[in-house]
């Protein structure tokens, strides 16, 4: 089946699972049969930034040793098969620059989303 | 600098929001700079000290249970209180009850106590100052 996953609730456990939590999701459904695509949306475009670091959080003697890192998450996800989407009004809003971006990283704008949608059996908004 | 009490209200379950870890990361900074801290946990925040939550792999990275080194909050408010005896601070933890019946969650890690919304008042009237971070 083909699904789209809008991901729009961005960071959310990030730091407790190490990954997000949808892309990990999506991922699992696409090893499983699958045909899973994500488009990020609002805050998420942020995702799509190479190089972003959330190492060092601590807490007394405990040190986070496997942070998460949403870009890579990414990139292995379009090795996978996956094809990703970000809204470009999105991302031009948080001045995201373009020569940040993971390549691979596909771009639509909202005029566009009902083309997209169109493509997929089903969309899943989380 | 004098030593203050600081009182905090956590309300967001674990495994949610950054809420949780930037709440976390106040009250680390409070106990560094020597005072003493309160936490009083209301409704998905009782959760946050269960015993019973287990770290797992993560196959979609690749790694076993050891290598993933899954972060639990219950083990960040055990570092959390092994921090407030090295710096000589009280640092007391009470979970809302009611709360903790409603999910099942009462076997919390030791040093979180169970309590109510009056424990929070008293807190809050003998600290020099509280921060409620409800839940979005």
């Amino acid at each position: 089946m083909k699904a789209l996953q809008i991901i729009q609730s961005a960071y959310r456990c990030t730091v407790e699972e190490q990954d997000d939590p949808v892309v990990w999701f999506a991922q699992v459904l696409q090893n499983n049969g699958g045909e899973i695509d994500i488009l990020l949306k609002g805050n998420a475009v942020n995702y799509v930034i190479a190089g972003q670091d959330s190492s060092g959080l601590k807490f007394g003697k405990w040190q986070q040793n496997q942070p998460a890192k949403l870009d890579l998450d990414l990139t292995d996800c379009l090795k996978n098969g996956l094809g990703i989407y970000i809204i470009s009004e999105d991302a031009q809003d948080r001045g995201i620059p373009t020569d940040k971006i993971i390549a691979g990283i596909k771009t639509v704008s909202r005029k566009e989303l009902p083309a997209l949608f169109e493509e997929y059996e089903q969309v899943w908004h989380w | 600098m004098s030593k203050k009490t600081l009182t905090f209200l956590l309300m967001d379950a674990p495994f949610e929001q950054a809420r949780v870890t930037t709440a976390f990361r106040l009250i680390e900074d409070a106990l560094e700079k020597g005072h003493d801290v309160n936490v009083f946990t209301y409704e998905g925040g009782v959760s946050l000290s269960f015993t019973e939550q287990k770290p797992h792999p993560n196959a979609v990275h690749g790694r076993s249970v050891v290598e993933e080194e899954h972060p639990l909050p219950k083990d960040w408010i055990a570092f959390i209180q092994e921090k407030a005896k090295e710096k000589g601070c009280n640092f007391n933890w009470i979970n809302c009850g009611l709360c903790l019946d409603e999910r099942g969650v009462n076997d919390a890690i030791a040093g979180c106590e169970r309590g109510g919304p009056a424990d929070f008042l008293v807190w809050a009237k003998n600290s020099t100052s509280t921060l409620v971070i409800g839940t979005k």
